[in-house]
């Protein structure tokens, strides 16, 4: 690929100065991300995963280092609204439908009425909640709430996905259905989706291109490109590759333990 | 209805102790007009006997107690007694009284209702006074540091001043600029009610948690933006809760602004009924007033049930 990276980070540092002192949370962090690709982050808690996330989104400042989303600031990227965010929890507001927590980024951003319900509308369909939009969030299960706080990420079309473990709090058959979902609406979207997950098998499962790291300081020990093809049935994790590529992120994960 | 039985037990537990109070309460009079009445009582004469302990007293003369409960102007009127002076004093005052609102055409000054209404009107006016003063102070301390750090200790030094003492000098410093009548209770009664709805409000903008902050900033939202969408909403559960103490305290308000002026209302009411021994008036006019208060904080219970329902948080 000749394409500039959509996010390109160079030797990237976030100190957090606490009451004990320093914490590095980033340190040295390279990374490129081409335009269409699917990269989780994976590491234990306290890798910098989701800090490294949170300044790609400009919710975090680095102390150090250079990095660029479009090729501007992330600061500049977020008020450009580069970036759909999905959070841990759904984070739906209970106090509006389905259709007006999706309606939510489409009101700030002042899109007009037409095109907020045609918005609405479409991305439910996308996340196959069509029919649910009347309703409110208590009503709805965990897995479809996730799917409304994706479709609202969604709304607005922005060509970035960042997702910080969104799939963390749900059970495991609710999980393989929605990373299913989300590699189709990947593909038919084509965006570029950063994923934070501590699952070795969705990493693995969902992703082109996975960056393990490790914690104190947090640091990128590897990168693994994978070589899985783009169309994957929920049974390719028992396929050989699937096992080769979780066996390298095991030993990658096992490596930045060693250190400690 | 299964707490109906216990809800009962404890109305009745209270009727029984204010009636059993009643006797040594009342007991001095009771006595002086037994004896003016030509009964023996011991020990004789009403300057001995008030050396005599209350409850020495009843059980010295237990055969002239039958008065007790009948007594006019009694120190503690019976429960009965209030009750009646509330019928009295509300429906048979105003459907067979002369200056009732029947005969009449207007409301008899001599009746509740009608000093209810004056309470009722400054109470309301002081509610809304205080409640929106409360919530543009709540944005503003939510939104500034500056405004957090110099307005919030105000706010709680006012509400450790005895508002009995603080209440004539508003009366008589209102007045001196022109201003009488309903708005100088209004303004006691917001300054009661304004605190509790500060401190529930800026408890409930600032409700919503970090993520929900973090994802109105990944729209860029704007600082309104943010107020309308998402702080205000978030805010309604805290708000309900402050405004039914708030309109409780409102109530207090206007009947302490009523102590002085004696121009009618519930407060000119109880302080006449203190004044001239009525304390069947007095105890009335507690009961109308609680009563009062009840009703208020249970319309804003069902405006906030209402309100929930249709914001669809609750079922």
């Amino acid at each position: 690929m000749t394409q500039a990276p959509v996010i390109s980070a160079a030797h990237l540092d976030l100190t957090f100065q606490t009451n004990d002192g320093p914490v590095h949370a980033l340190r040295d962090v390279s990374l490129d991300i081409a335009k269409g690709e699917f990269v989780s982050f994976i590491g234990p808690s306290g890798c910098g995963k989701t800090t490294f996330l949170r300044c790609i989104a400009g919710l975090e400042e680095p102390t150090g280092g250079t990095l660029t989303v479009n090729g501007m600031t992330p600061d500049q990227a977020r008020r450009s609204r580069a970036y759909g965010y999905v959070f841990q929890a759904a984070g739906l507001y209970p106090w509006r439908t389905i259709g007006g927590n999706v309606r939510l980024p489409l009101e700030i951003m002042r899109f007009s009425k037409e095109e907020q319900a045609e918005r609405v509308k479409r991305t439910l369909e996308l996340v196959d909640l069509a029919g649910f939009e009347k309703k409110f969030p208590w009503q709805l299960s965990g897995g479809m709430q996730q799917r409304a706080s994706i479709a609202r990420a969604l709304a607005f079309d922005a060509d970035i996905l960042l997702m910080d473990e969104p799939f963390g709090a749900l059970d495991e058959i609710v999980r393989d259905h929605l990373n299913e979902e989300l590699l189709k609406l990947w593909d038919r979207t084509g965006k570029t989706i950063g994923f934070v997950t501590h699952s070795i098998p969705e990493a693995v499962y969902l992703s082109t291109k996975i960056v393990v790291m490790s914690p104190r300081p947090g640091r990128i020990t590897d990168v693994i490109e994978s070589t899985l093809p783009r169309e994957r049935p929920l049974d390719i994790r028992d396929s050989a590759e699937f096992i080769a590529i979780a066996h390298r992120v095991r030993d990658g994960l096992r490596a930045g333990h060693i250190d400690d | 209805m299964k707490a109906l039985g216990p809800i009962l037990a404890v109305v009745a537990a209270i009727i029984t102790l204010w009636y059993a109070a009643a006797v040594p309460m009342n007991i001095q009079e009771v006595l002086t007009q037994a004896e003016r009445g030509g009964a023996v009582v011991d020990p004789e004469g009403a300057m001995t006997r008030r050396d005599v302990s209350r409850f020495a007293l009843v059980l010295r003369n237990t055969e002239h107690l039958s008065e007790s409960w009948s007594m006019e102007r009694a120190r503690l009127p019976a429960p009965h007694q209030v009750v009646k002076e509330l019928w009295v004093s509300t429906w048979d005052e105003e459907v067979n009284g002369r200056r009732g609102i029947v005969k009449s055409g207007s409301l008899s000054n001599r009746s509740l209702i009608y000093h209810g209404s004056i309470t009722l009107g400054a109470t309301i006016i002081g509610f809304l006074i205080g409640s929106g003063l409360g919530i543009l102070l709540a944005v503003g301390i939510v939104h500034s540091k500056t405004m957090d750090m110099s307005v919030m200790p105000w706010a709680i030094v006012s509400q450790t001043i005895p508002i009995v003492a603080l209440a004539p000098m508003i009366i008589v410093v209102l007045y001196s600029i022109g201003v009488e009548g309903l708005l100088p209770k209004a303004v006691i009664s917001a300054y009661l009610s304004f605190f509790p709805v500060v401190v529930g409000m800026v408890k409930g903008l600032r409700s919503p948690d970090a993520m929900q902050t973090d994802l109105l900033r990944t729209y860029g939202a704007s600082k309104p933006q943010a107020l309308w969408k998402l702080r205000l909403p978030a805010s309604v559960p805290y708000l309900f809760a402050s405004l039914k103490i708030g309109i409780a305290a409102s109530l207090v308000g206007a009947i302490v602004g009523e102590l002085p002026v004696q121009r009618g209302g519930l407060g000119a009411r109880m302080l006449g009924g203190s004044y001239y021994g009525q304390t069947e008036q007095l105890w009335a006019a507690l009961f109308f007033a609680a009563a009062l208060a009840a009703i208020l904080v249970w319309l804003i219970g069902w405006i906030e049930r209402r309100t929930l329902r249709r914001m669809g948080v609750t079922p």
